[in-house]
């Protein structure tokens, strides 16, 4: 089954009358209607999905995306907000009878508080443009999605992006204190505040991770965290994935948290090391990264406690980074871990799980069981401090039927991540892409249960329709079984 | 260890059919807090017991009922904690009821929320209906994040019958030192010091001692204390806990308190009454018998807002009210939840 399919609407949008009407609000190069001006919208990171919008709005105002919104809902029209266009689930692949309300002109960081360690942003500013502005005071911003370069803040919190110091300095969720919101009425809402809570029912946790479904973000306010005065990182090599697993839950258990804890498999380091030269020890068959921060005196001491842990566990080499030069290096490889493996391979899809750290060996046992079957490779990158597994798995989209091939073997791995009690999606979110797995990680009365959500914000649907929660119509459809944290077995489990 | 969600699920369904208004109770350790509470008993202590408990995967499991001190004992065992250090006022008091509360404690501003921790819930919705969002693991971004929503919500959109929670191992090791300053510099110092990479983990300012605690491994705490200097107190577990539990002189025969949550750097708040500051400036109780609405706009124009925590008039708002905008959104997410009214009503706002 295709994963994502429109709804029809009708009466179709007049495209005409629309553009009349957009043109009275904002000036005639920030609406584009013509072909070859919408092709560049016409999919987000996940690319396999292209089509396009029936047009792109560009305001440059708040006040602009208000007037928009008020027209689309006046005349019913569907709106996809898109930030950077990076996001890696199809979360802003266009509606073809909607507006593609594009935030890329609201650029501007609004205001930085050195003293309250806050940073007011509009939506569009870039995720590492933040800490760049930031670093003047000795702060940053914790969350750093691989994407940071071009990835957007409106689009972080849409989506709740992670990064690799989440274990420790948490999600987007835990580094926001206000949003000011246009719901799809036109209205301009304050949700939290300045301050470190807000009275009534927690909207800001709520919008976060929405994925554009409830209203759209058009001004954000960020914590901004104190640059560690020193951080180090040691690479471990293991002749076996378990065993770094297990080296893994040693440290946590140790009672440290360190600020990014990274391990790739095998194929992973050798894509990695023939694309950086990072130094990596290619006969391993899994590596981890374990980077500690904090004072001096801390890093110090942790710094030889996670190398007793590690020395325990069985490693075959161990490195502490001996400079910031090297360092980076170490992070180099990890980071060119995902454009590496799109060298070897003429395309890769890359999955998104969650899992309990301690079911790793097994999950990644039923991987290599089904990357046998499906005749495809995979690669994994893991953040194995918070346990979100990203299988990499390598097909060729010039095969006739591989695509499909590669999202089934995809949505297994999916499945297999809620049978061991984890998630379908730790940090990409569902967009379109996961829209059949939410009929596997959840039921019928918690689905109908996110569609009342949905309608306190939105009661017409006009919100990026059909994405992130399915209908029960599609999950019928789907014929996927609701797998509940492994206590009703899955039954094709037994054939990885 | 007992599980009485199937009876609980029964009064739920009894109270529907007959449109009947629950209170639902834990340990009753917090029914000073909030507007009054209508409706029938509905009694969740019974429903308690640690679900699943996983060291390594800093993630445990309980049901609502649970009382707070086991949990707390059974992390202790494994020299882990709830990174938020809540309050319990009183010796019942339970998971659901904290986390409805939504209450944190002095560590507040260094680790994060009540809600910046939880993970997952299974809660019956007004129409009874058991429902379980989020999980146990600390990234998940599948569906919307109703789980955190429920988290202050003082049971208005759902009943907590199971919570996870992610934890955090405890410190190595924990000093507190004391300074005396005015409030002005204690709030410049405190916010000074935050901006670095000092390992604080609670600060308060009270009858001009500026009280903080260091925690890390002992040769960082040992830096630090030189770093900022001050006096060491001895007992100072104490210290934070009487603060936690409201147990200091400072909230002694107070008629009136007042919780403001306020920008961190904010400047000390003229108003008449005692205050005390925690939270790196960011949370201050004020002992006050002003007049209300005064109290209310001194905190909304430097962009905060205030509860009348204890002794205010529970017919009347005790929250700060909400812009018409946000109103009409409380009033729709209600409906989404608890069409017929009966859960908790009028406990946050009246008419929700």
């Amino acid at each position: 089954m295709h994963v994502y399919q429109e709804e029809e609407r009708t009466p179709r949008i007049d495209k005409v009358a629309l553009v009349a009407a957009l043109h009275t609000i904002l000036p005639a190069d920030s609406v584009l209607h013509d072909q070859e001006d919408l092709t560049p919208y016409e999919c987000d990171g996940l690319s396999a999905y292209r089509h396009l919008p029936l047009l792109v709005a560009l305001p440059d105002s708040v006040e602009q995306v208000q007037q928009v919104l008020r027209v689309c809902y006046d005349n019913d029209v569907p709106v996809v907000a898109r930030g950077a266009g990076t996001g890696l689930s199809g979360g802003a692949l266009p509606h073809s009878q909607g507006v593609l309300l594009s935030l890329a002109k609201l650029t501007s960081i609004l205001h930085i508080d050195p003293l309250n360690r806050t940073a007011r942003l509009q939506p569009g500013v870039r995720n590492l443009a933040i800490s760049q502005a930031a670093m003047p005071y000795g702060l940053y911003y914790a969350p750093d999605p691989s994407s940071q370069i071009a990835c957007t803040i409106g689009g972080n919190v849409a989506e709740n992006s992670g990064g690799v110091h989440c274990l420790k300095y948490g999600l987007t969720v835990h580094n926001i204190m206000q949003l000011k919101i246009v719901t799809i009425e036109g209205e301009l809402l304050v949700i939290g505040s300045e301050a470190l809570d807000t009275p009534g029912y927690d909207f800001l946790a709520l919008m976060t991770g929405s994925e554009g479904m409830l209203g759209v973000i058009v001004e954000i306010t960020v914590r901004l965290l104190p640059l560690p005065e020193r951080a180090q990182v040691i690479l471990a090599a293991f002749d076996n994935v378990e065993k770094a697993g297990s080296a893994v839950g040693a440290i946590i258990a140790a009672g440290i948290i360190p600020a990014g804890l990274e391990m790739m498999d095998k194929l992973a380091i050798n894509a990695a090391e023939d694309f950086v030269h990072a130094g990596y020890p290619r006969d391993a068959e899994a590596i981890l990264l374990c980077e500690l921060d904090g004072t001096n005196e801390e890093v110090s001491e942790q710094v030889s406690r996670v190398c007793e842990i590690l020395e325990n566990c069985d490693i075959t080499e161990l490195r502490i980074a001996r400079d910031e030069q090297e360092r980076a290096v170490f992070w180099k490889g990890r980071k060119a871990a995902f454009p590496a493996i799109g060298r070897i391979s003429p395309d890769y899809y890359c999955m998104d799980g969650t899992i309990p750290r301690k079911r790793l060996p097994e999950v990644l046992r039923h991987i290599r069981d089904l990357s046998v079957e499906y005749g495809l490779t995979v690669a994994n990158v893991f953040h194995a401090g918070d346990g979100n597994l990203h299988p990499l798995i390598l097909y060729d989209a010039n095969h006739p039927g591989e695509l499909a091939k590669t999202e089934e073997f995809g949505g297994k791995i999916l499945q297999i991540c809620v049978e061991v009690g984890g998630t379908i999606t730790g940090e990409h979110g569902v967009g379109m892409e996961k829209i059949n797995q939410m009929c596997v990680q959840f039921g019928p009365a918690e689905l109908t249960q996110f569609h009342g959500v949905k309608r306190a914000f939105d009661a017409k649907g006009l919100l990026n329709p059909g994405k992130a929660v399915p209908t029960l119509h599609r999950c019928a459809e789907f014929g996927a079984m609701h797998v509940h944290k492994g206590r009703i077995a899955f039954p094709e489990l037994e054939r990885f | 260890m007992t599980d009485i969600a199937a009876q609980l699920k029964e009064q739920f369904d009894a109270a529907i059919a007959d449109k009947r208004p629950l209170n639902i109770v834990g340990g009753n350790s917090k029914a000073f807090y909030g507007r009054m509470a209508v409706g029938d008993t509905l009694a969740v202590s019974a429903h308690r017991g640690i679900v699943n408990y996983e060291p390594t995967e800093l993630v445990i499991t309980a049901r609502a009922g649970t009382p707070l001190v086991d949990i707390e004992q059974a992390l202790a065992e494994h020299r882990q904690m709830l990174p938020f250090e809540p309050p319990h006022f009183g010796d019942t008091a339970t998971l659901g009821g904290t986390i409805a509360c939504g209450f944190s404690g002095p560590r507040r501003p260094y680790s994060g929320s009540a809600r910046d921790f939880v993970l997952g819930s299974k809660i019956i919705n007004g129409k009874g209906e058991v429902l379980r969002f989020g999980g146990e693991v600390i990234k998940n971004v599948a569906g919307y994040d109703v789980s955190r929503m429920m988290t202050g919500a003082l049971g208005t959109l759902g009943m907590l019958l199971e919570v996870s929670l992610q934890v955090l191992p405890r410190a190595a090791f924990e000093t507190t030192l004391v300074q005396q300053c005015s409030q002005k510099e204690a709030l410049q110092r405190m916010n000074v010091w935050a901006a670095t990479s000092l390992p604080l983990s609670a600060t308060c300012h009270v009858d001009d001692g500026l009280y903080v605690r260091l925690s890390g491994a002992e040769a960082a705490v040992a830096a630090s204390v030189k770093k900022i200097g001050g006096d060491r107190v001895d007992d100072d577990d104490e210290f934070w806990q009487d603060l936690r539990e409201h147990r200091l002189p400072f909230f002694n025969g107070v008629d009136n308190l007042w919780r403001m949550t306020l920008p961190s750097a904010a400047p000390p708040l003229n108003l008449s009454g005692c205050q005390l500051i925690e939270w790196g400036g960011g949370q201050r109780w004020l002992a006050s018998d002003d007049d209300a609405q005064a109290i209310r706009n001194s905190a909304i124009v430097i962009g905060g807002h205030a509860t009348h925590y204890r002794g205010g008039q529970r017919e009347g708002d005790v929250f700060q009210p909400l812009s018409q905008g946000l109103w009409r959104l409380h009033q729709n997410m209600k409906h989404a939840f608890d069409p017929q009214g009966i859960l908790n009503p009028g406990r946050l706002y009246p008419g929700l």
